[in-house]
């Protein structure tokens, strides 16, 4: 029986972290596969805007699958899933990268002039970009070291998760020309997610001034 | 796969167009083998005899066609869906013939008019023209279709007709993203009669020397090539002649952001993207953008119709 913990630890690191580390570069292998047109997966007329999409799209997917660990783990009950919560936000900030990099290089083909434009006077990229510099702090203290070295405020830093992803929504929202069904589907799903948790708080909020207001 | 290779020479250079669309036709059915059923039978049973004789324009474009792959897979077509492989993936059931269209207004002559006599009437011509979408992407796509302008003429529009309104198909049983409110239906949209009459202006009926594909906009379709594509209204059932300037649909529904002449304008930013460059859809995944021309490189022959204009405010 005592050996029973062991194995659950050495299952979830040798077997299952890898299979999810594996799923979540699923959205990349479609594009590699894509870009040299294999097992029938293409970019189809325009590859630069599948990329940036693509890459976008789930960057913005795996901020929503994150937000999602906690409550999840708050109504099953099942606190194992907290161990890969690191690891989707980490995708979600690599696919940011992606997307970044594919604005960057191939999108604007490092037209610097035209970046600056673009993020000093376009709405939606101003909204992204500050976006991603919202999460560019989460990635790098994302390390078991950082997190003990910031303790207490690593938590509170950490939160920035959270204007993030709506900065990212809105980000969406803007972009589209017209038909905003999609990015109002992220919107409700934050909406939910956020909401959730400010309720959370607040309930704990009343129960702890209830305490605090009884006396003995 | 043979359609997917852009033809090594514009078409214009070849002075025999037979050769040319025959090359093509055997292109189609030898892709039409492969793809099975991916070509309908419809489309060559229904070709109509107009398609026999097409001549080539001296208002073609010397520059290369992007694929048919990529015209008929990409290109927004909102009454199929908003999404740019939506048109290719919904347009395949609709069937546009028979068709015809209404004209009325101010013009000596209105009334329906059958497709097929409007074709045996006017001989077809390949235009090979740039395609600048208000995305800031473009396109050189070889149209076959006539001179708006001579059929215009045929109706005899009065003095009053100062403007000409154009109005798609409303029919949600056919087009299914009529159902989902994303603009108001049916799709308008309008030129001023100079705009209308300009020899640049064409209403198309073909592609590639082939019947107009449904996700292009069959069987009928505006193409003005100075202005961006949304102008260049699909699937036409109406035309009517106005003495006032007719709503369109992008207008209408964000007129901050879409103005009613909407000529390709470098200068002129949309209030969300910047429109100084356009992705040429075929260049590849490291060509950089390519800047925009003023009127979409045909200023040459139209900029005189809007001399004196402010054309950052009409934009
Ligand atoms: C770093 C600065 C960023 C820049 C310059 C940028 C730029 C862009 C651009 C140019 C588009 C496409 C717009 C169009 O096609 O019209 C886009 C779309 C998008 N971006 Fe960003 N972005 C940034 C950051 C982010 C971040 C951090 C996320 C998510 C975490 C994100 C998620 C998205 C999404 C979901 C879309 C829509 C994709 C679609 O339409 O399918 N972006 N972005």
């Amino acid at each position: 029986m005592w050996m029973k913990p062991v194995n659950t630890l050495l299952l979830r690191r040798r077997l299952i972290k890898p299979l999810v580390f594996a799923l979540c570069c699923l959205p990349w292998l479609t594009l590699v596969l894509g870009g040299f047109g294999l097992a029938g997966f293409s970019l189809g007329a325009n590859p630069v805007e599948m990329l940036l999409h693509t890459c976008g799209k789930w960057a913005l997917n795996f901020l929503v699958i994150t937000l999602c660990v906690t409550p999840l783990a708050h109504f099953s009950g099942w606190r194992a899933l907290f161990a890969y919560r690191r690891m989707l936000g980490l995708f979600a900030f690599a696919y940011a990268c992606a997307h970044l990099a594919v604005y960057l290089l191939l999108d604007q083909t490092l037209l610097w002039s035209a970046i600056a434009e673009d993020i000093l006077k376009r709405p939606y990229i101003t909204l992204g970009f500050s976006a991603w510099l919202l999460l560019l702090p989460l990635a790098l203290t994302s390390t078991q070291g950082m997190m003990r070295r910031l303790g207490q405020r690593w938590s509170l830093l950490h939160r920035l998760i959270y204007p993030a992803s709506i900065l990212v929504a809105w980000h969406f929202y803007w972009q589209v020309k017209q038909d905003v069904r999609e990015p109002l589907l992220y919107i409700a799903a934050l909406t939910l997610l956020l909401g959730w948790r400010l309720a959370k708080r607040r309930s704990r909020r009343t129960a702890a001034t209830k305490k605090a207001a009884t006396p003995g | 796969m043979l359609i997917r290779k852009k033809p090594d020479i514009a078409s214009s250079e070849i002075t025999d167009s037979r050769l040319y669309f025959g090359r093509r036709r055997f292109m189609r059915s030898a892709a039409g083998l492969i793809l099975g059923s991916a070509l309908p039978s419809r489309l060559l049973a229904s070709r109509p005899a107009a398609f026999n004789k097409i001549s080539p324009s001296p208002y073609s474009t010397a520059e290369t066609p992007n694929s048919y792959q990529d015209i008929t897979t990409y290109n927004n077509y909102y009454e199929f869906g908003t999404r740019k492989e939506d048109p290719v993936a919904n347009a395949q059931e609709f069937d546009p013939w028979p068709w015809s269209v209404t004209i009325s207004g101010e013009a000596e002559k209105t009334g329906k008019v059958n497709l097929e006599d409007i074709l045996a009437r006017h001989p077809l011509e390949e235009r090979i023209y740039r395609l600048r979408c208000v995305e800031a992407w473009s396109m050189v796509i070889p149209w076959v279709g006539f001179p708006l302008g001579d059929l215009l003429k045929e109706f005899q529009p009065t003095s009053k007709a100062k403007f000409v309104e154009f109005v798609t198909l409303n029919d949600p049983s056919r087009m299914p993203g009529q159902r989902v409110p994303v603009l108001r239906w049916p799709y308008r949209e309008g030129l001023r009669i100079d705009e209308a009459m300009h020899p640049l202006a064409i209403l198309a009926v073909g592609l590639y020397g082939e019947v107009l594909p449904n996700q292009s906009g069959a069987p009928l379709r505006l193409v003005v090539p100075w202005k961006y594509g949304f102008k260049s209204i699909k699937a036409i059932t109406e035309i009517r002649f106005r003495e006032t300037a007719p709503v369109n649909s992008w207008n209408q529904s964000q007129p901050g952001e879409y103005g009613f002449y909407a000529n390709v304008n470098p200068k002129v930013d949309h209030p969300r993207w910047s429109q100084a460059r356009e992705r040429r859809i075929g260049a590849g995944l490291f060509a950089p953008k390519q800047d925009t021309l003023m009127f979409n490189g045909y200023a040459e022959q139209v900029a005189s119709l809007y001399s004196g204009m402010d054309l950052a405010r009409n934009f």
